[in-house]
């Protein structure tokens, strides 16, 4: 087993054009910094990215938007990004909005091998148009349905040469998910240890998941909204 | 006279148990942490995945693997744990957490919501507030009975895009103190200097009055 690749260049061999990413990160939290980069650097145009935000302008997916790389965003909140509302008002990009549970359930059900499940977020809003309902108790459900990816890129803070990966403080959010939904799943770690140097006991997502998995540089980790009590 | 934001989030304060789990969204209901009675335990969510937000770090605290749902750098308080966002939803969809307060553009008798889309206005998503309106065991709407223009935002029917649909159980406004009941907005309190009239003429939905409306105490 050899899942080790030297950088990201390497690691995002195979994605083409047309194809279906999903891409972890809330907000720029916890957002695989490198490998969006070396997809900036390519030639790659008319990618779905589902990722539950944007990026800002010029920084995380902001970097594929501003080289109009991207067709269409599946996200929950896109704020934070001129360019983004600019292609979005010129209909250069297809945006599509989800409630943000319901977003996670079905990445996390594309990995679980559950193609449809119910939930009540967006009963009655126009989320719901085109779903199947259904009555459970006294309550209404909608249908959702699972999500998928050709690839997926997540960032974890610690992982080891099998894949195993761990998560630092919020950083998680949809990294895990994801991780789970893509066909090809790519980690890119902070620190890539050797197997074993992990306490089996402390692993947020197994190796399993895992096909390629690298150690980042330079990570920026910009903050949105720096907020402090003094 | 109308309360103001810290006034509204006082007063919502008071909705709180000892014990309870909490999601806050963002404004005024965000203020509601700073009134949290002492000696009381309040466990706070934020759904990017975490329980036990603390207060905002100091300068040489700020971690940017550390934020809240509105992507300002937080703490984390001892006892606090993390978990990715399906999880975090899960908590949220499976009816664990207590109380969730929210603000919103509009309110119908009826309880629905209406709080992330304004058409002709960009839209930026809706977040997780779908999730939290259709899950919540109970919802607090955080809310200015009027808008700028003095028109009223407690309607009979929402006119913007919906967040939810029956949801809503209590209102907290500058104005009043409201539950949402079969038959409309059931009045609870006035706020201080604020007469049942004053109400009535700010609130286009169905207001029930029954006996004597007391002043809120804040």
């Amino acid at each position: 087993m050899n899942k080790v690749v030297q950088n990201a260049i390497e690691a995002i061999r195979g994605i083409e054009s047309q194809m279906t990413l999903m891409l972890g990160g809330f907000g720029l939290c916890g957002i695989p910094e490198n490998c969006i980069a070396a997809l900036a650097a390519t030639d790659i145009t008319g990618l779905t990215c589902i990722s539950n935000n944007a990026g800002i302008d010029g920084f995380g997916l902001g970097m594929l938007l501003r080289r109009h790389q991207i067709e269409k965003m599946i996200s929950s909140y896109v704020g934070e990004n001129k360019e983004f509302e600019r292609q979005l008002l010129s209909r250069e990009l297809e945006v599509e909005l989800i409630p943000q549970g319901t977003l996670a359930e079905r990445i996390r059900a594309g990995g679980a091998g559950i193609p449809a499940f119910y939930v009540p977020a967006g009963y009655g809003t126009e989320v719901a148009e085109g779903k199947p309902v259904r009555q459970f108790g006294d309550k209404m459900y909608l249908e959702e349905q699972w999500l998928k990816a050709d690839f997926s890129i997540v960032k974890a803070w610690k992982g080891d040469t099998n894949g195993n990966l761990i998560y630092r403080y919020v950083a998680n959010n949809f990294n895990h998910a994801m991780a789970m939904a893509g066909k090809i799943t790519i980690a890119e770690v902070e620190e890539l240890v050797p197997v074993g140097a992990l306490e089996p006991n402390h692993i947020h997502t197994p190796g399993v998941f895992v096909q390629r998995i690298f150690q980042g540089q330079n990570y920026e980790k910009r903050i949105e909204f720096a907020t402090t009590r003094d | 006279m109308a309360l103001d934001k810290n006034g509204i989030a006082k007063r919502i304060a008071q909705e709180l148990r000892d014990g309870y789990y909490v999601n806050l969204g963002i404004g005024i209901p965000t203020l509601v942490a700073n009134y949290v009675p002492p000696g009381m335990q309040i466990i706070l969510q934020s759904e990017n995945g975490l329980l036990g937000i603390g207060p905002f770090p100091a300068k040489n605290e700020i971690d940017p693997d550390l934020i809240n749902a509105g992507k300002q750098t937080i703490t984390a308080l001892p006892g606090a744990a993390f978990f990715d966002s399906s999880m975090s939803f899960a908590m949220i969809r499976g009816g664990h957490i207590d109380l969730t307060v929210l603000g919103a553009f509009e309110v119908s008798e009826t309880g629905d919501i209406a709080s992330w889309k304004i058409p002709g206005k960009l839209v930026k998503g809706m977040g997780g507030a779908m999730d939290l309106v259709a899950s919540a065991r109970n919802i607090i709407v955080a809310m200015m009975h009027t808008n700028p223009q003095g028109e009223s935002k407690l309607l009979k029917k929402c006119t913007l895009p919906l967040t939810g649909v029956g949801v809503v159980k209590k209102i907290v406004s500058d104005l009043a103190v409201l539950d949402v009941t079969p038959q409309g907005f059931k009045l609870l309190e006035r706020a201080p200097g604020v007469s049942v009239e004053d109400i009535l003429n700010a609130t286009e939905g169905n207001l029930i009055i029954e006996g004597d409306i007391p002043e809120m105490l804040i």
